[in-house]
């Protein structure tokens, strides 16, 4: 049997449809922690790379940070807060969020640093306050590469929810440990591309906010 | 330090230039102006009160500020970039815009350009966008930082005489910094020369900028050329124009032989409307079959009265025959002149330039 087969046996079970393991149930869950996931981590990191990035200091620190964040194995981490907190939500979302604060610390950062300082210089000139500059003049133009961070995290953070199941939760993960263990590599195969077509959705739905959001002026100029 | 005890009396409704070598701190002075930069020591008083006693967004919301490179905002269209200080100032998005319509075509940008991007506008139509967006609030002082530096010269020129048009509507209290004498001394009313430190090295008209620098450094900031560039504040006006080796086209014999010995080695010929066709010696032109081809070049005339005397000579020069044509403000010819006659009235203009009534502006 080659991959594909699984793939076709998998998803033609009718089986695999309902129930509390069924696939609906599964992708909601995923879903549920991707989002939860990235928002923590754009509170976090959105703020923290707006404002050092608008008065243009820490970017050495904020380097750093980022550099220690993707040093930690995430799956380390997982076992780590599951011994020290135990089972539940919170040991599964700390390893994520520290997964996807970097990607959109540092590119926040680094968007805001490449705004062209001319535009700001006038806004200022012209009696803008700087909450206003910075989220009228400055963040529209850096809008792009910001979704650009947000979007790879997004995308780690869904190919990497998979280990939620690993501590007895639930989401796409399930299917490739239930899998493993019980040798139906139908289950795995099967779980693994659902997690990648979740991973490209993300993409899709990412180019669509990217569409609607950025201004047709900074679209066509970048 | 940048700017040293610098003491500048800034006068109203006129264009006041700052100019000086980079690094002179004209810049510096200028956004002390609207309080970009906060000066250690010293006041600056807006008719009589201290800039500081007012918020400083207030402040620069009065202050219309343009720079180099306009800075626009690229992700708003042309219209909403005009709107931003009434937009600022509360109004509403509808009057904002109504506004910012009135402005475009103050500035003499197409009313189709609304809603386009800045990407899609050339350098010169970003700076007068940039202009626009700076008198959107009917500012009193306008502030501009080089704004005219990024664009080519003939762009610039444009924009250059688009400000003195403007100037000329609204008068406004203009600071204007440049490190181009041409341009400072085009434009500015009074020019404030500048040397490293902010130091002022000569505050004055530009005519008598030209005709008295104050020192050696002012001297060797305006150029070689100074004095020819000084013409250009004396009208043409006063120049005695020959009529007489004038004629048409269709002439007879007898109207070229009678004006063959009117003053001058050469008859200007032309057309039947009295516009200029060219140069020719009396005795090569044979009534009635006068070959426009076999004329010479009569150059580009410059425009009696209008025109500076810098233009004349200009014009003197460039004729092969060393005459000058002037023509009115259709074209016509309105008399020619020699360089001699010019190199007098210059000398002339110079021994009254003590009074201001030959200053053209």
């Amino acid at each position: 049997m080659n991959v594909l087969d699984f793939v076709s046996a998998f998803f033609s079970d009718s089986a695999h449809w309902q129930g509390y393991d069924g696939i609906p149930t599964r992708l909601s869950e995923h879903l549920g922690y991707t989002l939860e996931a990235l928002a923590f981590a754009a509170v976090i990191g959105l703020p923290v790379g707006l404002v050092t990035g608008h008065y243009g200091r820490g970017g050495n620190a904020l380097s750093l940070i980022a550099t220690a964040g993707r040093a930690l194995p995430t799956f380390g981490l997982l076992v780590l807060m599951t011994m020290l907190i135990g089972f539940g939500m919170l040991p599964v979302m700390i390893p994520l969020v520290v997964l996807a604060v970097p990607p959109i610390l540092v590119t926040t950062y680094e968007a805001m640093r490449s705004v062209d300082p001319s535009p700001v210089d006038a806004a200022r000139g012209m009696g803008m306050a700087e909450t206003r500059i910075l989220l009228q003049v400055e963040v529209p133009v850096a809008l792009p590469l910001i979704l650009g961070g947000l979007r790879s995290a997004a995308i780690q953070i869904v190919s990497t929810a998979t280990i939620a199941a690993y501590v007895s939760l639930g989401g796409l993960g399930r299917y490739i440990i239930d899998g493993l263990y019980q040798r139906d590599y139908e289950k795995v195969v099967g779980g693994a591309s659902l997690t990648a077509g979740m991973a490209l959705a993300t993409l899709a739905v990412f180019w669509a906010i990217t569409k609607v959001t950025v201004s047709p002026g900074v679209r066509r100029s970048a | 330090m940048a700017v040293d005890r610098l003491s500048l009396e800034i006068p109203d409704r006129s264009i006041t230039v700052l100019v000086g070598p980079s690094g002179c701190g004209k810049t510096t002075t200028l956004r002390m102006i609207n309080r970009m930069v906060e000066p250690t020591e010293g006041t600056i008083l807006i008719d009589g009160v201290d800039s500081r006693q007012q918020p400083v967004n207030i402040l620069r919301r009065s202050m219309g500020y343009v720079i180099q490179n306009a800075g626009l905002f690229q992700h708003r269209t042309i219209i909403d970039n005009i709107a931003t200080v009434p937009r600022l100032l509360g109004w509403s998005k509808d009057k904002s815009r109504a506004r910012a319509r009135e402005l475009m075509e103050r500035v003499g940008l197409d009313a189709a350009l609304a809603k386009r991007y800045p990407y899609q506008l050339s350098g010169g139509q970003q700076q007068r966008v940039g202009v626009a967006r700076a008198l959107a609030a009917d500012p009193p002082v306008l502030l501009m930082d080089e704004p005219f530096s990024a664009v080519d010269p003939v762009v610039r020129k444009g924009l250059q005489d688009e400000l003195l048009r403007i100037q000329e509507e609204l008068g406004k209290t203009i600071v204007f910094v440049t490190h181009d004498i041409d341009e400072a001394v085009k434009i500015g009313t009074m020019v404030a020369v500048l040397r490293t430190g902010g130091r002022l090295a000569q505050f004055a008209p530009p005519a008598e900028l030209l005709s008295s620098p104050a020192d050696a450094f002012v001297e060797d900031f305006l150029g070689a050329d100074r004095g020819i560039r000084r013409l250009s504040f004396f009208s043409s006006a006063g120049l005695d124009l020959l009529t007489a080796p004038i004629v048409a086209v269709d002439a007879t014999a007898e109207q070229i032989a009678a004006r063959a010995d009117a003053g001058a080695p050469y008859l200007l010929v032309t057309d039947v409307d009295g516009k200029p066709l060219g140069w020719s010696e009396p005795g090569r032109l044979t009534a009635g079959r006068i070959d426009r081809g076999q004329l010479l070049s009569h150059g580009r005339p410059f425009v009696a009265g209008q025109e500076s005397l810098r233009a004349a000579l200009d014009c003197a020069v460039l004729s092969p025959t060393g005459w000058a044509v002037a023509v009115d403000g259709e074209g016509r010819a309105a008399g020619v002149v020699s360089q001699q006659a010019i190199g007098e009235a210059i000398r002339g203009a110079h021994e009254d330039s003590v009074g201001p009534a030959k200053v053209l502006r």
